[in-house]
């Protein structure tokens, strides 16, 4: 297990690699010089050395690449062009919104779309099947920003139950941080639960044919305990894939979502920055969130086996 | 002596699964959803003759008019035509939909097709590929597009590079499989040249799992476009696309949401009619499903 462990974050060090290699790339390798796309077209040539030498733009591209790396390892992530502040601070003041978001969407997701994916596998081919089914097509077609518009226009602006945009900090009182976070979590657990129903359906499917099934029902056991003690319990791995994965689909709906609600988290942090060509913020962002997504992906594996006792490495 | 006709084969040769198009009305839903794209697809076509008015004319008079005679969904803020500026957005988005999803999967499937076949190439390959997909596919495509300017060709390649590792993938998966096969392997041994090999007896069977990945990919690239215009890090503001049309209406939501709403339903409806037609096509092509159907 430890030797498997260590295998895998191994692995993953050639893959960050390639991302900070990208990430470098990305600014180098823009037709043009990259002062000039960063300061925009009325900038003075006084601006435009400042970028050159914050970025490090007149040294040679591996003496840059190097230097920049250096500092990535010992936890540099460089200083904002526009406010001067050191990127790790601004990603801390932001932090808050966006964690409690992505965390309450997690949570939704899984309250809600576990059973329904149980339910539709168990009365497969019946009219509720279809139903959940039916959601989940739609859950992937309709954009998180229309989901978002239509929510506040029925429960904000039509039935005047929770506040149109914004957040407020856990630090000012449960229910106003609460009250916030029910419309932009609503939003964003659409997709999610889409994705959770349908793999949750088609793992079951392929459990409950076992014969396992077929015994616990013989020995009296209720349906309820059938499905979510015996089926379910195997049909679980791929449903934990699936939360990892839909990692991507978080990130992005993340940075919608905070757009529509005004949320000031680290999504519209980045959008923000990618606006104003802020490019160490762009380049942190990208850095941090890829090294996130291969994290939670290395740590879904290990839960495998804590999951499956079957699955050994 | 000539040989006119050769004995039969002692054992059925299968030939590769060949995809057939009639999942596309298989079923009402899906036959109603390949009905609504094609009708998507006609109206941006033929926009300059369909819409009522020029979606780029100003008229600074006509500012936030409700829906009228004159203007059937009324103006946006600018007192351009809502209806005629939607007519028009549905061609960026089936543009950028349908040209990332053929660039994605021409790339795609030659880097599949070469990493399948040469270890030592696969190593490498690979690896960055891995790197590329360790990126959310909606950073990468902001800062794509914001750093060498907004277009349609650079939001096309910023949506595109993304998605090339995974057809990547799935074709160096099927060419992995194949390569085992006992006509490959025959083909390699009487000496077929490699192009060859990979014309003829690779390439067919990427055919069914593509398209499926391609359906599925070309909902999401229409999406990404449409989030890409509405975060405002897409394809300059005046071009009409629904992703700008809502981008605009967000600060006038208050006042008329129709500029949110109306964009937002006939995108919704583009990416659910490409999805269940993914679907279908799943059912129809992916021959581990009829083989769960039968199972059953």
């Amino acid at each position: 297990m430890l030797g498997y462990l260590l295998r895998r974050v191994l692995a993953a060090i050639p893959v960050m690699g390639v991302v900070a290699l990208f990430v470098f790339l990305l600014l180098r390798l823009t037709p043009g010089d990259p002062a000039a796309v960063i300061a925009g077209d009325n900038a003075t040539p006084a601006q435009l050395e400042r970028i050159r030498t914050s970025l490090g733009l007149n040294e040679p591209l591996y003496v840059q690449f190097v230097t920049w790396i250096n500092k990535l390892l010992h936890g540099d992530l460089g200083v904002s062009l526009i406010s001067n502040v050191p990127v790790l601070n601004m990603i801390g003041q932001r932090i808050e919104p966006t964690i409690s978001i992505a965390l309450a969407t997690i949570i939704v997701a899984v309250v809600v779309a576990v059973p329904l994916g149980v339910v539709a596998a168990w009365k497969q081919g019946t009219w509720i099947d279809r139903f959940v089914m039916g959601l989940s097509v739609l859950g992937f077609s309709v954009p998180v920003f229309v989901i978002g518009y239509i929510l506040i226009q029925i429960f904000a602006i039509d039935l005047r139950w929770l506040p149109v945009q914004g957040f407020k900090s856990l630090s000012s009182g449960f229910g106003p941080f609460v009250e916030r976070l029910v419309l932009p979590t609503l939003a964003l657990s659409f997709i999610y639960v889409a994705l959770i129903a349908r793999m949750t359906r088609a793992s079951m499917l392929d459990v409950l044919g076992e014969d396992y099934v077929r015994t616990a029902r013989a020995k009296g056991i209720g349906e309820v305990a059938v499905l979510f003690r015996h089926a379910l319990r195997n049909a679980a791995v791929p449903v934990i894939t699936v939360i990892g994965t839909g990692f991507a689909l978080l990130i992005s709906g993340v940075v919608v979502t905070e757009s529509v609600f005004n949320i000031p988290g680290i999504g519209r942090l980045t959008v923000d920055a990618v606006l104003a060509r802020d490019y160490p913020v762009i380049q942190a962002m990208i850095l941090l969130t890829s090294l996130l997504y291969v994290t939670i992906n290395l740590l879904i594996d290990v839960a495998y086996t804590l999951l499956d006792p079957r699955i050994r490495y | 002596m000539a040989i006119e006709s050769l004995p039969e084969p002692s054992i059925a040769i299968a030939a590769p699964p060949r995809p057939r198009f009639g999942f596309l009305t298989a079923t009402p839903i899906i036959a109603t959803a390949t009905f609504c794209l094609v009708a998507i697809a006609l109206l941006s076509i033929l926009a300059p003759w369909i819409a009522p008015h020029d979606p780029l004319q100003l008229l600074p008079a006509q500012r936030l008019k409700p829906a009228s005679e004159q203007f059937l969904l009324g103006t946006d803020a600018y007192g351009r035509d809502v209806l005629s500026r939607i007519i028009y957005g549905g061609r960026i988005s089936l543009l950028i939909g349908f040209g990332a999803t053929l660039v994605s999967i021409s790339i795609g499937l030659l880097i599949g097709l070469f990493s399948g076949f040469f270890r030592l190439l696969d190593a490498v390959l690979m690896r960055i590929m891995d790197g590329i997909m360790a990126i959310p596919a909606i950073l990468l495509a902001i800062a794509v597009v914001s750093l060498s300017g907004a277009s349609v060709m650079t939001v096309l390649i910023a949506i595109t590079i993304p998605e090339i590792p995974r057809v990547a993938r799935l074709v160096r998966s099927v060419v992995l499989s194949a390569r085992e096969e006992p006509y490959v392997e025959a083909a390699i041994s009487v000496g077929s040249a490699l192009p060859k090999i990979m014309w003829r007896h690779l390439l067919p069977n990427t055919i069914a799992p593509l398209i499926v990945q391609g359906t599925n990919f070309c909902a999401s690239a229409i999406l990404t476009e449409a989030i890409l215009s509405f975060l405002g890090a897409g394809i300059s503001p005046e071009t009409p696309t629904w992703g700008n049309i809502m981008a605009e209406g967000r600060a006038y939501f208050l006042i008329k949401p129709s500029l949110i709403f109306w964009p937002g339903l006939l995108l919704s409806i583009a990416i659910l009619s490409v999805n269940l037609i993914g679907d279908a096509a799943r059912d129809a092509l992916d021959p581990r499903m009829k083989q769960r159907e039968a199972g059953k």
